[in-house]
């Protein structure tokens, strides 16, 4: 069965759901098949998951020393116990 | 169990929690923005965790599990002060002036349709984008939609997960969200203009300024 054709208002307004994987196999099917066709929602598309994978990357926080301690004492405390 | 089983355990645990430990302490901050705060939400999902690690059933999974006992820590600690209003210091409903430029997106102010040999304002965007500029864009993000958004972007819960969660409607998960992404976006481009990072050219001008007030 061939995917429905979607307008690019329509890929656009289901796109962080397409890219937080809310949709089910046939409306990503029809999402992607959108993609593959349009440079405009593509470029959309990557633009949204670049900032996203640098947003995730992000994440991480050198853990303060006094943090690595307490949780080494916290698990002493565990072990005589 | 042996002294020697003991240590094994506490090694196997250890050699599992030390690389996780930066993210750990990274996600507490976003969530709670305060780092006794987020010490504390670690130490209590490590403790948490050492204490019913005969729980954990599939080892492979411990990333996840930790992970998921961080979230419902912070849950649990975000209720309690809740209801104690001299720490309830951020409102359920934000202010409608912390929803200015909901709709913004960065797409439409850096995207040129044709490349240009120098590069773009995309590339510009991306390449003097730092950890900093995101982190401070997510910490100003009003506190309901800044804990959706790190649910979702940072540990990639499903929405339906998120609802259950916070014991919000699927709905308000998603206008959460799609809020969260317009606030951070325009906060990163605001960061980025007064930066000067961004010298605007004829194809920003060009495109829609939706979002932005003059
Ligand atoms: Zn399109």
């Amino acid at each position: 069965m061939n995917p429905r054709e979607l307008s690019c208002e329509e890929v656009i307004a289901r796109l962080f759901d397409y890219l937080d994987r809310e949709l089910d196999d046939r409306q990503a099917a029809e999402i992607e098949h959108h993609l593959s066709r349009c440079r405009d929602c593509f470029s959309r598309s990557e633009f949204e998951k670049r900032l996203r994978a640098r947003l995730a990357d992000s994440a991480g926080q050198p853990a303060p020393p006094r943090l690595q301690r307490r949780i080494r004492r916290l698990l002493d405390g565990f072990d005589e116990a | 169990m042996t002294e020697r089983d003991r240590r094994a355990r506490r090694a196997w645990f250890e050699g599992r929690l030390t690389p996780l430990l930066d993210r750990l302490y990274g996600t507490a901050l976003r969530l709670t923005r305060h780092p006794d705060d987020a010490e504390d939400i670690v130490a209590e999902a490590v403790a948490r965790a050492w204490r019913n690690l005969d729980e954990l059933r599939d080892p492979e999974r411990f990333e996840a599990w930790l992970f998921h006992i961080l979230t419902n820590v912070f849950i649990s600690e975000w209720r309690r002060r809740r209801s104690h209003p001299q720490h309830a210091t951020e409102a359920e409903t934000p202010a409608p002036d912390e929803l200015d430029g909901a709709d913004f997106t960065l797409f439409q102010q850096l995207h040129q349709p044709f490349l240009l040999w120098w590069g773009s304002l995309e590339e510009q965007f991306f390449n003097s984008l730092l950890e900093q500029d995101l982190q401070r864009a997510l910490d100003d993000l009003p506190e309901p939609f800044r804990v959706v958004m790190v649910l979702v972007e940072l540990r990639g819960h499903r929405y339906a997960e998120v609802a259950r969660l916070l014991d919000i409607p699927l709905g308000t998960v998603r206008s959460r969200l799609n809020r969260a992404r317009g606030l951070l976006q325009k906060a990163l481009w605001e960061q980025a203009r007064d930066a000067g990072i961004l010298s605007p050219g004829p194809a920003a001008e060009a495109s829609g300024t939706k979002g932005e007030s003059p």
